[in-house]
This record gives C-alpha cells, sequence and structure tokens, in this order.
C-alpha cells in the first residue's frame, strides 16, 4: 500500500487518531504524554499510532500534513495541532466539545 | 553551542515573521537525556506578529516551522509555539 493510501487507512480507521512517540501508556516524550493526558481528559475514545515503530509512516505524515513535528492530533481526519494546540484547545473547552461531536457522529 | 543555536533561531524567526515581540526560552535542559535531545535543543517560541492576522492557529504554527525549516532536526528538535496578532496582547 502507498504510503498515502496507508495514511488515509489510519485516518479512517476512527474519528481521533493521535500519532504519537511512544504509546498512551509509555510516551517517549513529553509532549506526547501531555496530549494523550489532554485526550485522556475529556475521556475519549482514541486510536493512536507509535510512530517509532513506522519509520515510513514518520516521514510521510509529515510531508501529507504540512507539519514537520509529533505528536499529531486528527479528528474526523483533519490534522488538529500538535501538543500546543490541543492543550490550548483542551484549557478553553474547544477539545471536549469536538471530541465529543466527532465521537456523537460516529 | 546553545548560544548560536538561539542566534540562528531568532535570525530566522525575525527574517520570516517579522515579530514585534519574540522571547525564545531554552528549555534544552530539562529533555537532556530522552533520544530526540541528542538531536538538537527543545525551545518555547512566544511571538507577536501582524502576519498572524486572520489565520488560525494550525497555520500560524505552520508558518513558524517554516521560517525555522532549516534548523528543524539540526539546531531544533522541538518547539512550543505560542503565536498572537499584536491585537490579541494589547
Amino acid at each position: 500500500m502507498d504510503i498515502v493510501e496507508r495514511i488515509k487507512s489510519e485516518l479512517s480507521s476512527s474519528p481521533v487518531v493521535l500519532f504519537m512517540k511512544g504509546t498512551p501508556d509509555f510516551p517517549q516524550c513529553g509532549f506526547s504524554a501531555q496530549t494523550v493526558a489532554a485526550l485522556r481528559a475529556c475521556g475519549a475514545d482514541f486510536k493512536h499510532v507509535n510512530i517509532f515503530e513506522e519509520p515510513e509512516l514518520r516521514e510521510g505524515l509529515k510531508r501529507y500534513s504540512n507539519w514537520p513535528t509529533y505528536p499529531q492530533l486528527y479528528i474526523n481526519g483533519e490534522l488538529v495541532g500538535g501538543c500546543d494546540i490541543a492543550l490550548e484547545m483542551y484549557r478553553s473547552g474547544d477539545l471536549k466539545r469536538l471530541l465529543d461531536e466527532a465521537h456523537a457522529a460516529a | 553551542m546553545t548560544t548560536e543555536r538561539l542566534a540562528r533561531l531568532r535570525a530566522a524567526l525575525e527574517q520570516e515573521l517579522a515579530p514585534t515581540r519574540l522571547d525564545i526560552t531554552d528549555e534544552s535542559a530539562a529533555h537532556a537525556g530522552h533520544a530526540g535531545a541528542r538531536e538538537g535543543g527543545h525551545f518555547r517560541v512566544s511571538l507577536v506578529s501582524a502576519a498572524f492576522r486572520g489565520r488560525p492557529q494550525i497555520e500560524r504554527h505552520r508558518m513558524v516551522y517554516a521560517a525555522v525549516a532549516p534548523l528543524l532536526h539540526g539546531d531544533v528538535h522541538a518547539l512550543n509555539i505560542r503565536a498572537f496578532t499584536p491585537e490579541e496582547v494589547t
């Protein structure tokens, strides 16, 4: 499967997908850990992809999304942002609202 | 070395985004020891620029990343970004 198809298939597999370093229980980067904490605080179900296990995806997604770092949070297939944006949206309540809408529609 | 890194980061942001305020904090020490920290520094960047007007946060962050693209994976491993328009800080 070509990498763009692979990315699209990951994004369509769940309304909320987090591409991160490590796993939710064993994050290997502070930014990934904080993003997981924000999602969990919102009670969100989310799928994760550990980009350390997927070197090709890791590079391909950066080009696909025009976003050079991880974590990358996607809701309904759209890039929401990285850690800073996710945390800012968590504080404002926008993250929970967006997640609740995504789960309600799923 | 850290001072030079900071200077390059500052110069790149000033050249591309003409910020009216630019604060950079080097937080590399807090991340020393994990794998990525060997590749480059962690910086906290807070900037005010008219270039951000009318753009959502995700676009502002893309603009910051684009400005520092030549430094990513060299001098810079990770950025915390806070991007404001002049109106948002007055």
